[in-house]
């Protein structure tokens, strides 16, 4: 099992729900956010051409968080979710420095924080928070390994980047565009 | 929005390159003292073998603690020595700490009576110890020699294996921190020094090892410009970048082209005062040590 997010840029508004449902959900202290929106524009007035993408932890298959973590904190868990162990994490921030995507922050209770994938609701059978909460369903969660799975048939369908694939993390945060 | 994902990662502040400094002096001190107790060259050297590693104990002890406040979870530190894992330089870069702090606090005792003549201790078993220790001082010193190198070269690693900072991730890195760390342990041992012979000795030391150092910073900026968009952009924080004054002015010339230029004058025969090429090759490490924590942290991934 390998557990991935998809999301449609064509429908992201840009609205910030996401981040709320999660900072909710998962009790965020103030001032932090395990997931944000990005809003790219390129070209030049008047042709303009912009994209809204929702980023959390890309869940990395090759996670360079978990390869520098000095005590084990960091690991992979079911479906390949990278979590960290509070009571392991020492706090030394290599797995904030080795993250290229700068997903990771240190939580004021001195262990490091990050998105989760909503691990504790998965294993109730629900979807993520912000997956859910996304007023324009444009993020999707699901398993790579079933290709019956709603993000394989996406991926098999339509054009999709992920984030720095040269970085060699694997990713497993993809964006239809 | 986090601090941190926006609008710039500076994760590691001033602990991190003040350890990294430290380190590598106690590093180089030690490589020495321990290289020449092997080639029984004691008396040659005195400075090198005994008096200079006085100051590693607290050299070490005082980058453990810049370590420890650096850490978010400081209640939790043990947790470093629960586990070994390879894969992690930090890991093994403790327990690295673990092997070459004891010695150096053992190096320490022995050589006691260089500073205290008189000095003699006070328990039996404390006397049995260093019989002990100095009946197998050569086998320590092999251990120590090779454990102040994994420590020194170490220092560097532990930035190269961050790939998602471009400036760091580079292998020369390792060796240009050991490079680093001998020289300045080398201009350490060369302020302590009484004796004339030895701190030519270490004068032409030090030279070769800036040449290196000078040498592999080259190197690591032509790999740079040679590869990708992100490195090319990571060369461009020393190259008309925000870092370029500090790095060439202080780094370089102040810390590796003046010293060594200076060096060579006295080989000459002119008179140069040991302490000003001494106390500039120290600042220069430690200045490089700075200068590349925090440029690292500027350069990034272009997304």
């Amino acid at each position: 099992m390998r557990y991935a997010m998809v999301i449609d840029t064509k429908k992201c508004v840009g609205c910030s729900d996401c981040v709320v449902a999660c900072q909710t959900e998962n009790k965020v202290p103030i001032g932090y956010a395990r997931d944000w929106v990005v809003e790219v524009t390129t070209g030049t007035y008047p042709h303009l051409q912009m994209e809204i993408r929702s980023e959390r932890c890309n869940q990395c298959e090759n996670a360079p968080c978990v390869r520098c973590c000095p005590t084990g904190s960091s690991h992979y868990s079911t479906g390949g979710i990278v979590l960290v162990k509070p009571r392991r994490c020492i706090g030394c921030g290599a797995c904030i420095t080795s993250c290229p995507y700068d997903a990771r922050f240190p939580h004021p209770k001195g262990h490091v924080d990050k998105c989760t994938f909503c691990d504790h609701r998965i294993k109730e059978g629900n979807q993520p928070a912000c997956v859910e909460v996304c007023p324009t369903r444009c993020m999707y969660f699901g398993n790579l390994d079933d290709p019956g799975s709603e993000v394989s048939k996406l991926l098999r369908q339509r054009r999709y980047k992920t984030l720095i694939p040269e970085a060699g993390t694997k990713p497993h945060l993809y964006f239809l565009t | 929005m986090n601090p941190m994902i926006d609008p710039q990662l500076n994760i590691w502040h001033w602990h991190i390159p003040l350890y990294l400094f430290l380190g590598g002096l106690a590093a180089g001190i030690l490589f020495f003292a321990a290289l020449y107790t092997i080639q029984g060259k004691e008396k040659l050297y005195p400075a090198a073998v005994k008096r200079a590693p006085f100051i590693t104990p607290f050299i070490l002890v005082i980058g453990l603690l810049a370590l420890l406040l650096d850490l978010n979870n400081k209640p939790y530190f043990w947790q470093l020595y629960t586990t070994l894992r390879l894969e992690s330089p930090m890991s093994w870069g403790a327990w690295t700490l673990m092997v070459v702090t004891p010695i150096s606090f053992i190096w320490c005792a022995l050589n006691i009576r260089e500073i205290f003549p008189s000095f003699d201790w006070k328990y039996r078993w404390i006397k049995r110890l260093e019989s002990f220790f100095t009946k197998y001082k050569i086998a320590m010193s092999w251990v120590l020699l090779i454990f102040s190198v994994i420590l020194g070269i170490y220092t560097g690693i532990l930035f190269s294996a961050f790939n998602a900072r471009p400036l760091w991730n580079t292998s020369i890195l390792g060796p240009l921190f050991l490079a680093s760390g001998l020289s300045t342990g080398a201009a350490y041992i060369m302020l302590v020094s009484r004796s004339h012979a030895e701190r030519v000795m270490f004068s032409k030391i030090d030279i070769v090892l800036i040449g290196i150092e000078l040498f592999l910073i080259i190197h690591m900026f032509m790999g740079f410009l040679a590869s990708t968009q992100v490195q090319i952009d990571a060369a461009g924080l020393f190259l008309g970048g925000p870092y370029t004054v500090v790095f060439w002015v202080f780094v370089v010339f102040l810390g590796m082209v003046l010293p060594a230029i200076l060096e060579v004058l006295e080989l000459n025969k002119f008179r140069v005062p040991v302490l000003i090429p001494g106390l500039l090759v120290l600042f220069g490490g430690l200045m490089f040590r700075f200068v590349i924590a925090y440029a690292g942290q500027a350069s990034r991934w272009l997304y």
